[in-house]
């Protein structure tokens, strides 16, 4: 019935959020921690890291590394906190290491983005998703990107199916020596210039698969990471501010 | 527990000494197996092997769902015996998937196996010459016959696994599914993970999906070894995350089978009402999937009374609104056309198969973990099942997910109310260092996830670390369900009863 269709698109309402960049997300959601001076037994909050995330003197916490479970900051208030802040995307690997006293934000490595990026993706940036022993909660974030509420199409960023098509490859998954070569394959039939997206803390690191045998990461030695996007699974708002960051000029 | 000559006999969710499980002979094994299964009250949870310098030890764990217990049963091939045993899949097709896996482990040879090919490849195959580049695919010569690939890699953002459809013309004859590719040696890492901590982190990301069935699961094994209680408060929160992360995903399903189906609209509208409920999660525990909300004795997330009055007024928001759109979708004749008898199974292939969950309740098999061996808070308020549903095809498995959003829903409403009527909060969680094992124990922990039942078991060993731990999610069953399905069918109807399964390649890769 037609007057159904109508109450339901009235129910609807509008889904979509407006400023991806401000848009605050409720709950204790952890975002990027900030580390204060107190003084604490350090070795005592690196031992609580399930991921070696957390290194001592000074005390600092990988952002590639940590499963945002939490268990420093409920055990250390004081000295770690973690903010709701979800802009957590760089280019630069050392960005994701947070340091004592550090606040601001995260911001990408201007210098590190390559000419062509912002000229040729800017306003289009068409991407193959590869989930490489991705837990598919990831894959389930990356997904909502697209969806009536992130909409990410409206800047033209799209998961597209042929890699021909494509601009550059998104990499969930700590990527398992039975995907490897998968991975190579897609990655080969991307046309240049490309660009490689790392999605999640299992990409980026391992995370808690971190030196399992069933491991092969190779790949990721051979080819500059144009951008990391860390989380457990990163919040669709971490992975659309982070790709508008390195697509183009932002305020 | 309870010790007979052949088998030792536990409720879910509690250990034994692993001493006590009488080890019978492999032909009474095989007998006693055989016997059980002829009852359709029993199916087999779990059935696997752990080596060690006498041989290999077999533990079968049978589920009588009557009388809500589990058999456990042993037998043992020891090292200077030929590793030779008789096929249990010959007679009851539903081993097909521990056999094969036990074969590619560890080499054992089953007589009259059918066809024992590789499960995974895992990394601690028996035969490393076996990878996953010469996969064995069923073949027919003809000149008539096509075959079509798909994958590992697929068209949209899922993970990866290999589909080989044997053709014929536009008909599927046979549809061969070949996985492996998300093998992350999961159950090896349970035993090198020297922290509680970072096995409860491994367990929420066996399938991201099923953070909280399987995050229930771990915790509940290593409860029941531990000897440590859980608070009846707590008890039932957990049934309500579990119960929210069915909807979230049943949700999300039906926005999916909406876009194979080209209902736009459907899709966009059970999208969106997917989101409030991984944001209520959020708002809970930090985390749309639930991820650090379920821990070892106790929660660093208890549900306040704001939490409870934003659940309440969630509920009321979504259940109005969802009611309205599934009515539409299922009276929908452009929608009916695509579900009705497409893709369905008979009563009598779901129950050989061993289909659990979605996969058994679109048959009318009402197996459901929650009912026929309850665990948390379904022991003291039980959940509404059904077994109405029959056909079997996509129709019914997203009449399913409609019912069980339902039932959850009501579930949960009653669970709060019970909730306002203790008036205590949930425990922290037990602290790394005051978590001992009983030393050298078996345990079986079995949950209802929002794809089916979910089996974890344990062993200790005699310093009370884990000496072996299993994971068995509903897929490793399932997957068989969907190559039935397409016999017949145009492949064309692949991607509607594929998300009609939505089956997680990680839970059965590990």
């Amino acid at each position: 019935m037609i007057i159904e269709e109508i109450k339901i698109q009235k129910q609807h309402g509008k889904q979509f959020i407006k400023d991806l960049a401000t848009q605050p997300v409720p709950g204790p959601f952890k975002g990027r921690p900030e580390i204060s001076f107190e003084k604490v037994d350090d070795s005592k909050v690196v031992d609580l890291c399930p991921t070696n995330a957390i290194t001592a003197n000074p005390l600092r916490i990988d952002l590639g590394k940590c499963v945002f479970c939490g268990e420093c900051s409920l055990a250390f208030p004081n000295k770690i906190r973690f903010t709701t802040d979800y802009r957590l995307a760089t280019n630069d690997r050392n960005k994701l290491i947070i340091q004592e006293g550090e606040t601001g934000p995260i911001h990408l490595n201007e210098a590190k983005i390559r000419k062509e990026i912002q000229s040729l993706f800017g306003r289009s940036l068409k991407l193959r998703q590869i989930s490489a022993a991705g837990a598919n909660a990831d894959e389930a974030e990356l997904n909502a990107c697209g969806n009536v509420n992130f909409d990410m199409g409206r800047y033209g960023i799209e998961f597209l199916a042929s890699p021909r098509h494509c601009d550059g490859i998104v990499i969930t998954g700590p990527i398992s020596v039975n995907m490897a070569e998968a991975v190579q394959i897609c990655y080969d039939a991307v046309p240049d210039p490309k660009i490689i997206i790392l999605v999640g803390t299992d990409a980026i690191s391992g995370g808690i698969f971190e030196g399992s045998p069933a491991l092969d990461r190779s790949f990721l030695d051979k080819y500059p990471i144009d951008l990391f996007i860390p989380g457990n699974p990163p919040h669709p708002l971490t992975f659309v501010n982070g790709v508008l960051d390195l697509i183009r000029k932002r305020k | 527990m309870n010790t007979t000559e052949q088998f030792v006999i536990l409720k879910n969710m509690e250990s034994c000494s692993i001493d006590k499980i009488p080890i019978i002979s492999y032909s009474d094994f095989y007998q006693h197996i055989i016997f059980l299964m002829k009852d359709p009250q029993f199916h087999c949870v779990n059935y696997f092997a752990m080596p060690n310098e006498e041989g290999l030890f077999f533990y079968c764990c049978m589920a009588d769902d009557s009388t809500n217990t589990i058999q456990i049963l042993s037998h043992v091939l020891s090292t200077d015996k030929k590793k030779q045993l008789l096929s249990l899949t010959k007679e009851v097709m539903a081993f097909h998937v521990y056999e094969r896996e036990l074969a590619e482990n560890f080499g054992i040879e089953f007589i009259y196996n059918p066809w024992d090919k590789p499960l995974r490849y895992a990394t601690n195959r028996f035969d490393k010459t076996k990878t996953i580049e010469n996969y064995p695919f069923y073949k027919i010569e003809s000149d008539e016959l096509h075959e079509v690939g798909v994958g590992p890699i697929h068209a949209g953002v899922i993970e990866p696994g290999h589909f080989r459809f044997l053709c014929n013309g536009e008909n599927v004859l046979h549809l061969e599914i070949q996985l492996g590719y998300q093998h992350r040696g999961v159950e090896a890492l349970f035993l090198t993970k020297s922290t509680f901590h970072q096995q409860n982190i491994l367990a929420e990301s066996i399938a991201g999906d099923t953070t909280i069935g399987h995050g229930l699961a771990f915790v509940s094994a290593i409860e029941a070894l531990g000897n440590i209680q859980s608070e009846p408060r707590l008890q039932l929160e957990r049934a309500i995350a579990l119960e929210l992360e069915r909807i979230a995903i049943h949700v999300g399903d039906l926005s999916a089978l909406c876009v194979d189906v080209a209902y736009q609209f459907g899709s966009a509208v059970f999208g969106a009402l997917r989101t409030p409920v991984i944001n209520y999660l959020q708002r809970w525990c930090g985390n749309r999937f639930g991820k650090n909300l379920i821990r070892i004795g106790g929660t660093h997330y208890p549900l306040t009374d704001e939490l409870i009055q934003s659940l309440k007024l969630f509920l009321d928001d979504f259940e109005p609104r969802f009611t309205l759109m599934a009515k539409r979708m299922f009276d929908l004749p452009s929608v009916q056309v695509r579900f009705e008898n497409i893709g369905g199974l008979t009563p009598e292939q779901t129950h050989a198969i061993g289909a659990v969950g979605m996969a058994a309740r679109m048959n009318g098999h009402g197996r459901d973990i929650r009912k026929s061996h309850p665990f948390a808070a379904f022991q003291q308020e039980a959940i509404d099942t059904f077994s109405d549903i029959k056909s079997g095809d996509v129709w019914a498995r997203a009449m399913v997910r409609k019912k069980e959003i339902e039932a959850s829903i009501i579930y949960i409403r009653k669970l709060i109310l019970t909730l306002s009527s203790t008036n205590d909060s949930s425990a922290k969680p037990l602290p790394e260092k005051e978590i001992k094992l009983t030393p050298n124990s078996f345990t079986i922990s079995l949950t209802e996830g929002w794809r089916g039942e979910i089996c974890h078991c344990a062993l200790s060993n005699t310093e009370g670390k884990l000496s072996l731990y299993k994971v068995k999610d509903p897929s490793l069953h399932n997957w068989m369900a969907l190559a039935l399905s397409l016999r017949d069918l145009e492949i064309s109807d692949f991607p509607v009863n594929n998300k009609s399964y939505n089956l997680s390649y990680c839970g059965h890769d590990l």
